[in-house]
């Protein structure tokens, strides 16, 4: 998951303590957010968090009830959403089912009152670039699901918009068909320099899209980073649980210098080495964030007595490129380890019942104090 | 033993349930056509059943004869009456019609869009006049139109008028009777069509830069075009042949074809003419009734994706 560096030079939309209620409900709870010109930015949450709420105030469909909302530096307060400067592609697609593609795709443009010529020549156009050049006088219905994604997809990039808003680009899609989209929808987003704001559950899809994400939950931003700060430097429990899977275990500090920090865990018998410096009061509860692939695990025991834990395999899930261990340490804690199936054969892989020891390095530990 | 009764009896049930609707189709549509459709051949008779027989036994030649009748036909065309009848009965329920929709659309669109424990509640009140006979209500537009009637006394009262206005056995009249009489049949098929509505499509046009008004006229009206040729065909269709409505409020010198009808069957007894009229009348419907099942296929296939 390589990045791309990120054009902090322009800000394109600001949003300013922006609050939402829908009677007592809060939906968006002070939120306060920058997307650069040119990214990638993507709202990653659970349902109900408040994404989908933000995105809608962003196109004009909500209207924030404290805080403000600037695009390229206006003002959108007032502003309904035919007269925004934003597009946004719609969940259900919302395509026109009395319309053919091509009328869809038009529709927009037609509301600019551009000419007859400009339009058609911009339609056929833009059908290229998401190859469906060949489905033009079709209807809706008559396509299948990723022609449809397509569609929705051209009819908002068709007007040219600086800003576009996906809500859930490829949920409808299948697996195949949502990698493969995925792809070409960075590809496009390059090609043309749209700046995009991405709503989605699925954190697959925010760390492929994005270049930076913000997690959302119960309504407030959690974090703000790089697919790669969310994954390896998560600010909270929420959001190291939330991305990808963790082992997290709850515990004491009991050392606590600049470069490193020790914390004893019930669950585990050994201290937790961790060989970067953490803020937080001494003695305070913590929790240790260990991703699955960073455990090792072997049949031999390893040489020292941090960072270390005995256990028994008690289930194996092969995913094909890689294997998923549970194992039960003698504290009854199940702990979940991922070894990529780099052998073909499995001769030597570790199987049920086996007892095996796990270790980590110290670099590898989050310790979150929230 | 258990099974194969089971089947025999969904069997049956199946049957059953369909068979219903086709026998009474049959018993109370078809035949009873199909008599209409014999009479209007026949001659007209003073003795009882009031018509001749089209297939009489002639002692002569020992035969059955055959008598067909195509001068109930030929009098539609030669009476200038029974055009200007059937024409300005098209005019009215046209005019209605349209009236109809003006009023109902609004009406229709308002309740589909309002909160769905209220929808229900103004559905009642579309409904509630049904509760009171059809009949009583046109009567009661008399005491309303005529003219010292409430609307006429009530605009003297009220200084907006000097004299009282001609309102009652008008075309104005038989309008009003028409579009109250009719407006749920309008409302309803337009409001199960307008309920169904995704609004997102509205976002969307809103969001490509459609103002509301542009995006009713290209999104919601087109996509209520199966709900408003519905309603139109419900009331265009029965307003033809309406006879009610313009005996009680409608104007003397100028006839609908439903009275014309009416008159011929109990006045002047003239079955075989007012069948042949009926016929007519019900074959001039047919066209407006076969655009309504071109719609309804359209709507069944786009309901299937």
């Amino acid at each position: 998951m390589a990045q791309k560096p990120v054009d902090r030079g322009q800000e394109y939309v600001r949003i300013e303590g922006v609050t939402k209620r829908f009677g007592d409900f809060v939906a968006v709870d002070n939120v306060s957010l920058s997307v650069f010109k040119g990214e990638i930015f993507c709202l990653l949450g659970g349902s109900g968090c408040g994404k989908t709420t933000l995105l809608r105030m962003l196109a004009g469909f909500e209207s924030p009830t404290a805080g403000r909302i600037l695009i390229d530096g206006q003002d959108m307060a007032g502003i309904p959403p035919y007269d925004r400067p934003v597009n946004m592609m719609f969940q259900s697609y919302a395509l026109f089912p009395h319309m053919t593609v091509e009328k869809n795709v038009a529709f927009g443009l037609e509301q600019e009152g551009l000419s007859k010529s400009e339009i058609a020549k911009r339609v056929s156009e833009m059908l290229d670039i998401v190859k469906l050049g060949e489905f033009a006088r079709r209807k809706p219905h008559q396509l299948s699901g990723g022609q449809r994604q397509r569609v929705a997809l051209a009819r908002a990039l068709v007007k040219r918009p600086k800003l576009l808003l996906l809500d859930e680009p490829l949920g409808a899609l299948d697996k195949k068909l949502r990698e493969h989209t995925q792809f070409e929808l960075i590809n496009l987003q390059e090609q043309l320099g749209v700046t995009f704001v991405v709503v989605t559950h699925d954190q697959e899809e925010a760390m492929t899209l994005a270049t930076r994400i913000g997690v959302m939950n119960k309504g407030q931003i959690v974090q703000v980073g790089t697919p790669t700060d969310i994954y390896e430097f998560p600010n909270s429990r929420f959001v190291a649980d939330f991305i990808g899977s963790v082992n997290m275990f709850d515990g004491q500090l009991i050392e606590d210098e600049p470069g490193h920090v020790r914390i004893r865990c019930n669950e585990l018998e050994s201290t937790v080495y961790v060989s970067h410096g953490i803020s937080a009061p001494p003695e305070a509860k913590v929790a240790v964030a260990i991703r699955p692939e960073k455990i090792e695990m072997s049949r031999t025991a390893p040489i020292s007595n941090e960072n270390c834990a005995q256990g028994v395999v008690k289930e194996i899930a092969y995913m094909g490129d890689l294997s998923v261990y549970l194992v039960r340490l003698e504290s009854g804690r199940m702990v979940r380890v991922t070894i990529p199936n780099v052998e073909r054969h499995a001769d030597e892989r570790i199987v049920w019942d086996e007892t095996v020891h796990l270790s980590w390095h110290p670099s590898s530990p989050v310790v979150l104090t929230i | 033993m258990n099974r194969a009764l089971a089947t025999l009896h969904s069997l049956a049930g199946k049957r059953l349930v369909i068979g219903v609707p086709y026998v009474w189709l049959l018993l109370f549509f078809a035949i009873p056509f199909l008599i209409v459709f014999k009479i209007s051949f026949s001659w007209m008779q003073p003795i009882q059943p009031g018509y001749a027989p089209l297939l009489a036994w002639v002692e002569e030649t020992q035969r059955f004869v055959a008598t067909l009748n195509f001068s109930n036909y030929q009098a539609l065309l030669q009476d200038s009456l029974y055009l200007s009848t059937f024409l300005y009965s098209v005019k009215v329920a046209a005019i209605s019609t349209i009236f109809c929709l003006l009023v109902g659309y609004p009406m229709a669109y308002a309740i589909a869009r309002c909160a769905p424990s209220t929808r229900n509640l103004f559905l009642m009140l579309i409904i509630l006049p049904f509760w009171t006979s059809f009949l009583l209500r046109v009567y009661a537009w008399i005491g309303l139109l005529k003219t010292n009637g409430v609307i006429n006394n009530t605009l003297l009262a009220l200084g907006v008028i000097d004299e009282p206005l001609t309102l009652l056995y008008t075309d104005f009249a038989v309008y009003i009777g028409i579009v109250y009489s009719y407006l749920p049949f309008m409302i309803l098929p337009l409001y199960s069509n307008l309920e169904k509505h995704d609004l997102t499509l509205l976002e969307a046009a809103s969001d490509l830069g459609a103002s509301p008004m542009k995006a009713f006229f290209k999104v919601t009206l087109p996509l209520s075009m199966p709900g408003i040729v519905a309603g139109c065909l419900l009331v265009f269709i029965p307003a033809v042949g309406e006879f009610v409505i313009p005996s009680l409020l409608g104007r003397t010198d100028q006839l609908m074809i439903g009275t014309v009808l009416s008159a011929q069957f109990f006045g002047a007894r003239n079955w075989p003419v007012a069948s042949a009229v009926a016929i007519v009348l019900l074959l001039m419907l047919l066209l407006p009734i076969l655009l309504f099942q071109r719609y309804q296929r359209r709507e069944l296939e786009a309901a299937k994706r």
